[in-house]
């Protein structure tokens, strides 16, 4: 497979890349490189650059200004065609998979065949399942990308790659979506691949993740590198002093509150996967105003259908769902919105915005049939433009203006976005579900700020995560789920993550 | 009018003009699919068959040859595909307009030339019936699907043609990842634009070659609106079909059998209103639509022009 390659990668320098897009300077005279055997950490606030650098690197984006060296010679990097044929293979941020297809067909879409004009799936299955021992990442060949977990399709992407020779790999937050035990693996993986000789590029907004895999870090703030350093040098409180430019709380004094009436009350709750299969088993559990209880557990375990169960998204089949008093089982999604919820999905783009949309057409999705901001039947553009610009400054959202299409903006902002809209109407109930995956340090103190002042003002919170950190920093209750039933509550300020673990393992105490 | 259907030679016979009628929508069908499935909604499939039934004709009329008139009508068809495959993939214009666009030049266009060189009702010397030796004496199939012309064989054989090439070929594999996630597809070094591009110029070649059949395979002769919202129907037949080859043939036949009733019914003088006989197949199709589309799986790139975000 590593015919017709000019070369090992032995380094990579890029010097001085300058990328513009409309509105956006994302890369300013960026330096960056990296070697074989070596893992280059790439840290960054949420728009500070970095998927930008790795397009360029690809080939998918041509930098205005700069200029790449591989092994010391200067080359332009046409296509992504160009850069799989010197070596390198990246795994995007956004999986590039193709659902309907098998994972052999996957691996191999664009590449010539042994049986010359008719594809050969059989010898691609014995060569993916090769590189599957050699570098731990078991998947079954035959099996349809569909039907994969996340943490298998991730596996996929990481043999595409090497199916293809790559010697140096991009990894763009390859973990925002891995659960604690697949980072393990995956690191596993990655340290094989370091031994054997290749580069490595690794993104991701996670320090702990820096810190256990990394040999150097480098930061980009605003599209310009503010620090390199080798990662024994460094600790985790320095590396978000040098991301965000100031120390960062990550820790909250929260105040002292008693909690008054129960606002959300979820009461022997049934309902079904989307399989069809009991997803949720007689689920109870209260929320007070002033209170944030945090769900905590292994993604898959129930948590997504509660939050749709209770939002009016997905059918109740027993139980009741009331808030503040009201009963809204399988009430539509506005008549729960209108009893006093506010939502924030975990699907940012797909539930949470409408891509194609712009800022301010995302931030009135909810209230734009109602006054101020509809006159009769029809739209006040200037209220509307008030309304989104408070959003916009009071939450700290960067957008190039309010015309600008939401899928555009940086993941944090968009999330950002969100939580401007959903707590600018003042919710009795806030079902949050991971509210900063894939969102930076900055972005996530502030967004953990914001919910404890919701908490003050007495909002009910239900905080859905698979961070354990953030549960334990936010809650004052913590109820783990596992296989669609709560395995227990604690209290927040007594709970440790031995504990949690146990019962989101399924252990009772 | 069940005794009379039920005598042997009137099944017979209906099944096979079912067959010689089932041809044009092969064609047409099995393009719009390819097309499809590379991510790309051609509407102007209709404009292109009429468009190319009168260049195939009015070559064959000036020409005396058959295969020069098969050999322009396809080019015209390739020609309208590529006019399509610029609006559409590389002006990323919206695919459903930019298809009606097409159709309509298709019609305006034939509808003039006619005009302005033939002007009256001509006929030709299309292609003839070519029995298969030892098939066409089978009892029934022999006469349902061995004794017809070389395009009506030329259809058939593309079905499992189209199959082997979508679901066994690299190209193929291409071409679904294309139509499904373009910017997945790009990441691999495959060539978006160049696959969308030979797509909608092969689903051209293909509705050209429907279009030829009509004038000079089936009609022997070019009248204006000759395709009569065929290519419409092709369109919804490769809906009807889910995008798979098989699917597109069924479809095409159960269409086109009920369609040869019809004829049948009316020729007969049967008494049920000429309205209503004429009607049967495209109530048929708004039947089948509501309930097979519901379930089908759509290319999820369909219809969406592809732009790597790049400023
Ligand atoms: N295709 C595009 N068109 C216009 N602007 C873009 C485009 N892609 C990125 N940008 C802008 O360029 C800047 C850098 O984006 P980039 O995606 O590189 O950030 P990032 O560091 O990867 O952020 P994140 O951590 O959220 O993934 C952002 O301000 C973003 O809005
Ligand atoms: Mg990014």
């Amino acid at each position: 497979m590593a015919t017709a390659r000019p070369g090992i990668i032995t380094s990579l320098e890029m010097c001085g890349i300058v990328k513009r897009f409309p509105g956006v300077l994302a890369n300013d005279g960026v330096d960056f490189d990296v070697r074989a055997g070596e893992v280059h950490a790439l840290l960054g606030e949420n728009g500070a650059g970095k998927s930008t650098l790795m397009k360029i690197l690809y080939g998918l984006y041509q930098p205005d200004a700069g200029e790449i060296l591989l092994n010391g010679r200067p080359l332009n990097i046409a296509s992504p065609a160009q850069a799989i044929r010197l070596g390198i293979g990246m795994i995007h941020q956004h999986f590039m998979l193709i659902p309907p297809l098998t994972v052999a067909e996957n691996v191999i879409i664009g590449l010539p065949s042994s049986r010359r004009i008719f594809v050969d799936t059989d010898r691609a299955a014995r060569r993916i399942s090769e590189l599957a021992d050699a570098y731990g990442l078991q998947v079954d060949p035959r099996a349809f990308v569909w039907q994969l977990a996340v943490g298998e399709q991730q596996r996929v992407e990481i043999i595409k790659a090497l199916y293809r020779g790559a010697d140096l790999l991009i990894l763009d937050e390859p973990t925002a979506v891995l659960t604690p035990q697949e980072v393990d693996e995956l690191f596993a993986t990655l340290r094989q691949m370091k031994q054997n000789g290749h580069a490595l590029i690794f993104i991701t907004h996670k320090l702990h993740e820096v810190m256990a895999i990394s040999d150097r870090v480098t930061v980009l703030r605003d599209g310009r590198v503010v620090g390199r350093v080798a990662t024994q040098d460094t600790d985790e409180a320095a590396l978000a002093r040098m991301m965000v430019g100031r120390d960062v709380i990550r820790t909250w004094e929260k105040p002292a509150i008693t909690p008054g009436q129960v606002l959300l009350s979820v009461e022997d709750l049934e309902a079904q996967s989307d399989k069809g299969t009991p997803a949720l088993k007689r689920v109870s559990l209260e929320v007070r105003e002033g209170e944030i209880v945090g769900i905590a557990g292994v993604s898959g375990n129930g948590q997504r259908e509660l939050a749709e169960a209770i939002t009016g998204l997905r059918p109740v089949t027993g139980g009741r769902v009331i808030i503040a008093d009201r009963d809204v089982t399988n009430c539509s999604p506005a008549e729960v919105l209108a009893a006093g919820l506010s939502f924030i999905p975990e699907g940012r783009m797909t539930m949470g915005v409408i891509k194609e949309f712009s800022v301010w057409e995302n931030a009135i999705l909810e209230t734009h049939a109602q006054p101020p901001l509809a006159r009769g039947m029809f739209l006040d553009f200037k209220r509307i433009a008030d309304h989104t610009r408070r959003l916009i400054g009071d939450y700290e959202v960067k957008t190039p203006s309010q015309e600008t299409p939401v899928k555009n903006l940086s993941g944090g902002n968009i999330q950002k976005l969100i939580l401007a809209r959903e707590l600018s109407r003042a919710p009795k109930v806030l079902v949050a579900a991971q509210p900063t995956r894939g969102v930076d340090v900055g972005a996530t103190e502030y967004i953990h700020r914001r919910l404890i002042e919701q908490r003050s003002q007495g909002t009910a919170t239900l905080l859905i995560s698979e961070d354990l950190d953030e549960i334990m920093a936010l809650s004052d209750r913590i109820a783990v789920m596992y296989e669609g039933q709560i395995m227990g509550v604690v209290r927040g300020d007594e709970a440790s993550p031995e504990q949690l673990g146990l019962l989101m393992a399924g252990v009772r105490s | 009018m069940i005794n009379e259907l039920l005598k042997e030679g009137a099944l017979i016979l209906i099944l096979a003009s079912g067959v010689r009628l089932a041809t044009p929508y092969l064609f047409a069908a099995l393009g719009e699919m390819i097309g499809q499935r590379s991510g790309v909604l051609n509407l102007g499939v209709d404009g292109t068959m009429m468009l190319s039934a009168f260049t195939a004709f009015y070559v064959t009329f000036a020409s005396g040859s058959l295969a020069l008139g098969v050999l322009v009508g396809v080019l015209t068809g390739g020609l309208m595909g590529l006019i399509m495959a610029v609006v559409s993939v590389t002006m990323r214009a919206e695919q459903g307009i930019s298809g009606i666009g097409l159709h309509l030049f298709g019609l305006g266009m034939s509808n003039l030339l006619f005009r302005l060189s033939l002007g009256a009702i001509s006929t030709v010397e299309g292609f003839r019936p070519l029995s298969v030796p030892i098939l066409s004496d089978l009892p029934v199939i022999g006469a349902v699907f061995f004794r017809h012309n070389v395009l009506v064989y030329l259809a058939f054989v593309l079905v499992p043609v189209a199959w082997v090439v979508l679901f066994r070929t690299p190209l193929g594999l291409k071409i679904r990842a294309v139509g499904e996630n373009p910017q997945a597809a790009d990441t691999l070094g495959v060539s978006v634009t160049g696959i969308r591009y030979l797509c909608v110029i092969i689903g051209g070649m293909m509705s050209g070659l429907a279009g030829t059949y009509l004038s000079i395979g089936l009609n022997n002769m070019y009248v204006d609106n000759i395709t009569n919202g065929m290519g419409w129907i092709a369109v919804a037949l490769v809906y009807f079909g889910r995008w798979h080859p098989w699917g597109v043939l069924a479809g095409s036949l159960l269409f086109s059998v009920v369609n040869a009733l019809q004829i049948w019914v009316q020729v007969r003088g049967i008494a049920i209103p000429y309205e209503f006989a004429v009607m049967m197949p495209y109530v048929l199709t708004i039947v089948a639509l509501a309930f097979a589309v519901r379930r089908a799986q759509q290319p999820a790139a369909l219809s969406k022009p592809y732009e790597r975000a790049e400023a």
